[in-house]
């Protein structure tokens, strides 16, 4: 039962990415690009989520396991490290450049994009490469 | 000029329901399996070769291919709206190594900083979440009217 709750949530993810508008590239480039004729909606996708999540978060604050006996894990991290700042500027700037973030660039990936797939197999290059050189 | 809308493409009720639905979905998977829906980190954790239980990459694997195929189940309902990618084959490579290394040494992207992390209220994430979007209006003006590459 977990494991096709946990498969639909990822499927309820998706699909508010698509309704949003996220999973094109050319729109979020237009919210990106305050220098041209700006396109606002996607500050909406990030209201609209974080009223609902809000909720969430409340509804565990105070419990350490979930109805399926899962541990919740909530990053204890506070410290604001440069890793943070630098690896966020990274993050942005690749944003920027394809309009793809990860998780838009892996619902085009399953719409059968070949720029999504291209993007995805760099980002994953890009993951393994952090991997060996700064965490091993 | 700076900020002129653009009120063809202003789509504020989709994009609000849609991101309902990501919070909806961020809500859901911290309920029932008491973890981040933080894209990044959630692909990454099945990357990063460490020793992670088997368990620990069953949830991840589901999850993820729930999210992939979401096209698909969309379209079963309605025509799947186009993802227009004006990036070139080298922009899309770089962009690409730069979201995926940046993601995870910044340990999050739109959704586990931008989405989870405000929600929680965490410092740590508001101040990444003002890095990427920082460089990311910087990077496209640079971009789209500096060097003119859009």
């Amino acid at each position: 039962m977990k494991n096709i709750i946990t498969f639909v949530i990822g499927l309820i993810f998706g699909l508010g990415l698509i309704i949003s508008g996220m999973t094109n590239p050319d729109k979020v480039i237009r919210f990106l690009d305050i220098g041209g004729i700006w396109d606002p909606s996607l500050m909406f996708v990030m209201f609209g989520g974080m009223a609902v999540a809000f909720v969430g978060f409340k509804f565990v604050q105070n419990k350490s396991q979930t109805v399926f006996d899962d541990t919740i894990h909530l990053p204890g991290t506070t410290h604001i490290s440069k890793e943070l700042v630098i690896g966020s500027l990274l993050f942005g700037a690749g944003w920027a450049l394809a309009g793809f973030c990860p998780g838009p660039a892996l619902v085009a990936l399953g719409a059968g994009y070949k720029e999504a797939f291209i993007f995805v197999m760099a980002m994953i290059v890009g993951i393994t490469i952090h991997y060996h050189f700064l965490k091993a | 000029m700076l900020l002129t809308i653009h009120w063809q493409n202003f789509t504020p009720g989709a994009s609000l329901i849609g991101g309902m639905l990501i919070g909806l979905a961020s809500a859901l998977l911290v309920v029932f399996r008491g973890k981040i829906a933080g894209i990044s980190g959630i692909l990454g954790g099945l990357i990063d070769m460490d020793s992670i239980a088997n368990s620990h990459r069953l949830w991840r694997g589901l999850f993820l291919i729930g999210l992939v195929s979401s096209s698909f189940v969309y379209q079963l309902f309605a025509p799947l709206p186009e993802s227009n990618i004006s990036a070139s084959f080298g922009t899309l490579i770089l962009a690409g190594l730069l979201v995926g290394f940046g993601t995870r040494m910044g340990a999050g992207c739109t959704s586990g900083h931008g989405i989870c992390g405000l929600s929680r209220l965490s410092l740590r994430s508001l101040i990444a979440t003002i890095s990427f979007m920082f460089s990311g209006f910087v990077v496209c003006y640079l971009f789209l009217h500096v060097l003119r590459m859009g």
